[in-house]
This record gives C-alpha cells, structure tokens and sequence, in this order.
C-alpha cells in the first residue's frame, strides 16, 4: 500500500530548480534511505512530504492526500509524517517529558495526564526515562536527537522522515541514535531515512535512493546498490564518503 | 555648601504627589505602549499586507520625531486641527504609549526573527497551526530575549514622563520646577528629584532583572 507518491515533482526557489520531475513512490513498511551529495535536494525533498515546503508542479500524495489539493488540511499530512531534524530543534524552554508531550496536547487534543504517561513511556523506549526533567541544553546531542525521535512519534505518525539525524552528532554518540532508529524500523515503521551511514543502509534499509542534483540517478536494493554502483558517479560517491 | 535637609523633608509630600502621577502615567503610558508595540512588531515580523506598510510609516513617524514635539502635537495641535481635546495627563499617557509602542515595536520584530527557524519547522512539522507556533513556541522564546531590551525601553519611558512638563503635567519634573519657583533652593530640589528618579529606575531595573533571572532557559 502506497504512503508516499510523488508524480513529476518540481521544486524550485525563485529561478533554482532545486527537484527535478521526481517520480518516486513508498509502500509501507518501507525503510528508505536517501544519499545523495550536498545541495541536491534531500532535505527539499523531505519538507516537500511534509508540507514545510510547497511544490510548484506534479502532485505529491502522502497518506492518500494531494498536497495539491486545495480541501487537503495541510495538518493532518504533517501528523502523519513526522519530522526528525539534522538540528533536533527540542524546543529549549521545555524539558525532555514536555517537548514529547506537547504534540500530543496541542494536536491530538490528548488530556494532560494521558500526554505526559505516554511522553514517560516514550522517553523509556529511547532509553531516556530518567533523563524527564532535562532541559534541551542539559543533553547531549545523542540524547537530544533521541528526545527529538520520541517527540516526533508522539503524535503517532504513520511515516517518520529523518534528515541527516546524526550529521551534528560526534562518532561515539551516532550509535544510540542509529539503534533507536533500528528497532523503530524493526517495529514495522515507515521511514525515510537521508542518511550517509552506509552501515544502517545496509543493515536496516529495505531501499536505497540515490539523488544528485534534484533527480533520482538510482533507486533500488542498498546490497546491490553498494557493491555494483551502476554509474562513476554512485561509485565515486560511496568511496568519498567512507 | 549650604544644603537643607529640613527643606527637602519639607517639599515631599508635594514631590510625592508628583511621583504618583510620574508613576501612573509610566504605567499605563508602557502598558499601552507593550500592547501597540507586540502588534505593531508581529505584523512588521510576519509581513502581514497592508498592516505592514502602516505599521513601517507608525514606526518611521514616531522614531524619527523628538517625544517633546509629539506631546505638543497631540496637546496643543490635536484640538486646533480635529478638535480632539484631552487632559495633560491623558495626552501624557497616550504620547508614550506611543511612543514607546514605535520602540517596542521594533525589539518585538528583533526578537521575532531571531528565533531560530528550526523550532518552527519542528512545531509545523508536529502538525500545529501557525498561530500555535506563534503563541506557544516562537512568542515564549522571543519573550525572553526581549526582556533586557524592554527593560531598557521602560527606564527611558519612565524618565521620559519628566519632559511632559512642557503641556503642564504635574509630574515629578514639573513638581520640583514648582517648589524651585517659590523657593529657589535649586541645589535641594534637584538633588531630591534626581535621587527619587534613581530609586525609580533601579526599582524598575531590579524587577525586571529578577524576571529575567526566572525566565532563564538553563
Ligand atoms: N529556502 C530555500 N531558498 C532558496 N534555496 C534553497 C532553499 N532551501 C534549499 N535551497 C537550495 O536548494 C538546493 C538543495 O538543497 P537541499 O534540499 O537542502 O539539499 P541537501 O539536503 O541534499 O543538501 C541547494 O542548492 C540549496 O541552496
Ligand atoms: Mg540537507
């Protein structure tokens, strides 16, 4: 069953065409991982699933709504796709429990009580259950990316984006995040992962995309893709960034 | 060096009685000027149609004129020119509420656009309204990084209700002008105005310290 699909989707900002007739369509289920060198358009193409950008033609259906369509709630597509950033973004000002459980409270109209018992079991789940009363700026950037995961899944989306969620992570704390991010995937959660950890590729990706200047060059099995690159150009590409 | 402390003892009721109306019109002058001033500086941040060129021409007119002219204007012009007449205090109070909305207007806007964008995304991203992510992530933090300056704002709005002596209010400024007049003790006088101002303002700054102190992210 078909959770994403993009039809010939063109994104530009003012005259930069930054996606090109991007044909592309997700089932659920599906673990996608996304490379593609710097500036060609993943992250574009994620906030284009989610709505936090607009495309400007083809049509783009996400939980079997038209982003195009006007009668579409924008909101309930963005429920649906949950968002983790390269930056985290935890919003400062609310410690760990409160940025899990306020997407509940103010979207799902959860009750507070419920919210916050929810956002204890899903701090847990991240491994974060002591960690509750933290600020933001008390984490580190592992646990604040985890804390971003579990705030993220609060609204309980059917498809999770993530945009290079360990990029601003040092080495030894990429790990917790990527194994969090595994038994997510392990649960049966849709993802699509923009991500150059070759290893989560290829252990937990189902599928492998390859983007390069706002086109899909590649698109197919992470294995295959990896030890046959089928153009210089992916071949090139996997050596650099090892 | 000839100071009278038993004179200045002597003009604090009448002082006192210029500390209340100093204070009342600071108070209703800066809550008016809190509330114009947020308006005028989410519409200038948000870019709203329209709203924001008149908001732009608000901000341009008021900075751009000394606060002097304006209580004149409103003061003496007004009635010549639409027969709008009020009382010294009301034109006090309504030219530094805007006057310091213009101000204020401008620290809104600064601390609007400072937030960093990503919390934004994340707060659009989790599927909340616009206006949710005004009132519940952006306005929160803003509200934070405008305090110093408010604070700031609210110590010049305060000492700026002394140059209301000029349409007769009988504020601190115009109450020691008074006492001067009769008595021409200058050196008691304003050493008493200037201190009362102080012990003003650095309650004004203390209180806005300890807020700021409360409101820390840590
Ligand atoms: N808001 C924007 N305004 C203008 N140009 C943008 C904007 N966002 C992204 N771009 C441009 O679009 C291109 C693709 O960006 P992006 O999707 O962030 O690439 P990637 O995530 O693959 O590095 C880049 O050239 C970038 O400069
Ligand atoms: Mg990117």
């Amino acid at each position: 069953m078909k959770i994403v699909e993009c039809k010939k989707v063109c994104k530009s900002f003012g005259k930069t065409e930054v996606l090109h007739d991007i044909d592309l369509s997700i089932n659920k289920g599906e673990v996608v991982v996304v490379l593609g060198p710097s500036g060609s358009g993943k992250s574009t193409l994620l906030r284009c699933v989610n709505v936090l950008e607009k495309i400007t033609s083809g049509d783009l259906i996400v939980d079997g709504k038209s982003v195009t369509d006007p009668k579409t709630d924008i909101r309930h597509i963005r429920q649906e796709a949950g968002m983790v950033f390269q930056q985290f973004n935890l919003f400062p000002q609310m410690t760990a429990l409160e940025n899990v459980a306020f997407g509940p409270i103010k979207v799902r109209k959860t009750p507070k009580a419920e919210a916050r018992k929810e956002a204890e079991e899903l701090l847990s789940k991240v491994g974060l259950a002591e960690r509750a009363g933290h600020y933001p700026s008390q984490l580190s950037g592992g646990q604040q990316q985890r804390v971003a995961i579990a705030r993220a899944l609060a609204v309980k989306p059917k498809l999770m984006l993530f945009d290079e969620p360990t990029s601003a992570l040092d080495p030894e704390l990429k790990g917790e995040v990527l194994s969090v991010m595994k038994s997510l995937a392990e649960e049966g959660m849709t993802m699509i992962v923009v991500s150059h950890e070759m290893n989560f590729a290829l252990n937990v990706g189902s599928r492998l995309i390859f983007m390069d200047e706002g086109r899909v060059i590649h698109d197919g099995s992470p294995q295959e893709l990896y030890e046959n690159p089928p153009t210089d150009r992916l071949r090139d590409f996997l050596r650099n960034i090892q | 060096m000839d100071f009278q402390y038993q004179f200045v003892l002597s003009t604090l009721p009448q002082l006192m009685k210029g500390v209340k109306l100093t204070i009342y019109i600071t108070f209703y002058g800066l809550a008016g000027g809190l509330v114009l001033g947020i308006l005028t500086g989410l519409i200038l941040a948000y870019r709203i149609p329209v709203l924001n060129y008149i908001g732009a021409a608000y901000v341009w007119v008021v900075r751009g004129t000394p606060i002097v002219v304006q209580a004149m204007f409103v003061y003496f012009a007004l009635p010549l020119a639409m027969g709008i007449r009020m009382t010294g205090i009301y034109a006090a109070v309504l030219v530094l509420a805007i006057n310091a909305g213009a101000y204020i207007a401008e620290i809104v806007r600064g601390a609007v656009l400072s937030i960093n964008k990503g919390f934004v995304d994340a707060g659009l991203a989790l599927g909340l309204s616009r206006f949710q992510v005004t009132a519940y992530v952006v306005g929160p933090l803003a509200f934070r990084r405008m305090i110093p300056p408010l604070g700031n704002q609210f110590i010049i709005g305060l000492k700026d209700t002394s140059l209301f002596i000029v349409i007769g209010v009988g504020e601190l400024t115009r109450q020691g002008q008074e006492i001067m007049a009769s008595s021409f003790r200058a050196l008691e006088v304003w050493t008493a105005v200037a201190i009362i101002y102080l012990v003003l303002t650095t309650f004004l700054a203390l209180s806005l310290r300890w807020l700021e102190r409360r409101m820390k992210i840590i």
